[in-house]
């Protein structure tokens, strides 16, 4: 078991490092650099500008560069905010997506474990199609549409919460971020649930449960939830990176500050070194995440070996 | 005696051939689609939906680009929604006619849904049937490759390709289509390795067909059913990718338009004119509940065993 999770977190390594390499590739072969878009400066402050960045030197030289930063935790200074590094960037927005994402997580969990239990058990009666109502909206309602409807519905008419802002993560700002945040996981989880809790349920061991007369609940909870567990795992350990790296529609319609808003002002900038820092963190998170699921299923279905 | 009466029988099911005609699979995909009401509604909704993004414009006077001066001082009371004034849609915050440009921003959504999801099909299942068919080490280090891409942060892959290629609408929806394929590739691959066994598939290597031409000619025609299904499921994907990049700003740019700008702009300004939020938002989520109904209708309809 050591030695699998050791072998398994090996191997994001040259994974990661085929990331790192080829958004640096793309981000360079972009044309147009960070400082194109500004006023004209003469010839030789332009020349030290690229020099300070190392922006003269040729690409490979430029990705060793970067690369060595990188080993030590070192994602460079920012183009476009010049008293900024990338990390001080990162640092003061990733807290805010990670928090607002760790409680929609939780919500993800719990409100679209139960829904979709609760689906399952009451399979083609009204419950049910309430529920698949509700996911199957969910699912199709992309973000974009949903965080300004909210804004519009819960903010602007009816007045209830505030429209935007982070106030030091105050409850009632947090409201309709994890809302525009969590519907459509909640919707997906449900589905999920439902569909692999009914096909768990049909199942002969917990038709023998059944026969041997084991109360609904103890079934339920002990024999039946822990195998259909196993798909939505696979589906929650993306999904846990998306969340916590912050939807940037969230970021961007509710102005939390959070990650989202860096990653869209560093494409608009051509601010090389934030987004690609952003895209880092991000791939890691992704890669962690996805190792981080195939332990897990070796301990939720032992049939499971490596 | 008993044999004679077998003969006849035989006879006559010979002879009563003619009058009964046999179903093909497609036929009877027909049939089971055209029982599905949600679907059938659906496929009338978005046949609707284009009409009006193709013709709409005739329905009225004003165009997408002039500015209505006469109302522009005052558009939150005399901009809204009105038949008289010729404002379906109400005006947008400069003036311009909403309705004039929720067709020109529906023609250009719909238009990179289907072909953003025509070019992530047509990689994605080359592709998956190349890997699947060839196997062995190929298949893996291809599949490795689609494994190292889905690690990749999506968005920024299109906003690179759009920083390379520029704000080009035609470019953009290449671009999302062909980061869009992962997906269809890995579904096309599973398909392959199972059909590769079957036995019309051997024949045709041992009688020496080029490899290329079975993939052609025999994989990718019996992927079909699995492919349709995939690609109507990706037209909404693609046009909530597009509506969603523009909404960032990134996208589509004025004077062009889609559902995501116009939405953008509606969130901006739905203070004091919400109109300009709804009615965008009111196309794009007809259009994203119609093509997933139809999907679920051409899923049930071509793969009744999936079920």
């Amino acid at each position: 078991m050591l030695s699998f999770i050791i072998r398994r977190l090996l191997v994001a390594i040259p994974t990661l490092l085929i990331l790192v390499t080829i958004s640096f590739t793309l981000m360079h072969a972009a044309p147009g650099g960070p400082f194109t878009n500004e006023r004209k400066v003469p010839e030789a402050v332009m020349k030290n500008i690229e020099a300070k960045y190392h922006l003269d030197q040729p690409l490979w030289k430029q990705y060793l560069y970067y690369l060595g930063d990188l080993v030590q935790g070192d994602l460079g200074p920012s183009f476009k905010y010049k008293d900024h590094t990338v990390n001080e960037l990162i640092s003061s927005s990733f807290p805010r997506s990670a928090y607002i994402g760790v409680l929609s997580f939780v919500i993800v969990v719990l409100l679209g474990v139960g829904i979709g239990v609760v689906a399952a058990l009451n399979h083609n009666r009204w419950p049910d199609y309430a529920g698949m109502t509700f996911a199957m909206s969910g699912v199709m309602l992309p973000n974009f549409v949903l965080a300004p409807l909210c804004v519009m519905i819960f903010a602007v008419y009816l007045k209830w919460l505030p429209a935007g802002g982070w106030e030091g993560g105050r409850i009632e700002y947090l409201i309709l971020p994890i809302v525009a945040m969590a519907t459509s996981y909640v919707a997906q989880v449900a589905r999920i649930t439902r569909g692999s809790m009914i096909e768990t349920l049909n199942s002969t061991f917990i038709q023998r449960a059944r026969a041997k007369g084991l109360p609904r609940t103890h079934i339920i909870l002990r024999h039946a939830l822990k195998p259909a567990m196993i798909p939505v795992i696979s589906y929650l350990g993306p999904a846990f990176v998306g969340i916590v790296t912050g939807s940037v529609v969230v970021d961007k319609v509710f102005s939390t500050g959070g990650i989202g808003q860096h990653f869209v002002n560093g494409a608009i900038n051509r601010d090389y070194s934030l987004i690609l820092g952003v895209t880092i963190l991000v791939g890691a998170l992704t890669i962690f995440f996805n190792a981080l699921v195939d332990i897990l299923y070796t301990v939720l279905d032992p049939r499971i070996r490596y | 005696m008993l044999l004679m009466g077998k003969d006849k029988g035989v006879a006559a099911m010979a002879a009563n051939m003619g009058k009964y005609k046999g179903r093909s699979l497609w036929a009877d995909a027909a049939r089971r689609f055209a029982r599905n009401k949600a679907a059938l509604i659906s496929l009338g909704v978005l046949a609707l939906l284009l009409g009006f993004s193709l013709l709409g414009h005739y329905a009225s006077d004003w165009s997408n680009e002039t500015i209505d001066w006469g109302r522009l001082s005052n558009i939150y009371e005399q901009g809204q929604p009105n038949l008289e004034s010729g404002h379906y849609f109400g005006l947008d915050h400069v003036g311009r006619d909403l309705y004039q440009r929720a067709v020109q921003g529906s023609r250009i959504s719909l238009m990179i849904g289907v072909l953003g999801a025509f070019v992530a099909v047509v990689i994605g299942a080359l592709y998956g049937a190349v890997s699947g068919f060839v196997g062995g080490k190929v298949d893996s280090l291809m599949m490795r490759l689609v494994d190292v891409l889905s690690a990749f942060p999506f968005m920024f892959l299109v906003i690179v390709l759009m920083a390379i290629f520029g704000r080009n609408v035609l470019l953009m929806f290449v671009a999302i289509g062909a980061v869009s394929w992962l997906n269809m590739a890995r579904i096309v691959r599973g398909q392959t390795l199972s059909l590769k066994r079957k036995e019309f598939i051997e024949a045709a290597f041992t009688v020496g067909v080029h490899p290329m031409v079975i993939i052609l000619r025999h994989v990718i025609p019996n992927l079909l059913g699995v492919v349709i299904v995939y690609a109507a499921l990706l037209v909404p994907e693609m046009i909530m990718f597009e509506s969603f990049i523009s909404f960032l700003g990134l996208g589509v740019s004025e004077p062009q338009t889609s559902w995501g700008a116009l939405i953008s702009e509606g969130a901006d300004n739905m203070r004091s004119t919400p109109w300009m939020l709804a009615f965008p938002m009111t196309l794009l989520i007809a259009t994203l509940f119609c093509f997933n109904f139809i999907g679920d209708g051409l899923r049930d309809a071509l793969d009744p065993k999936g079920n």
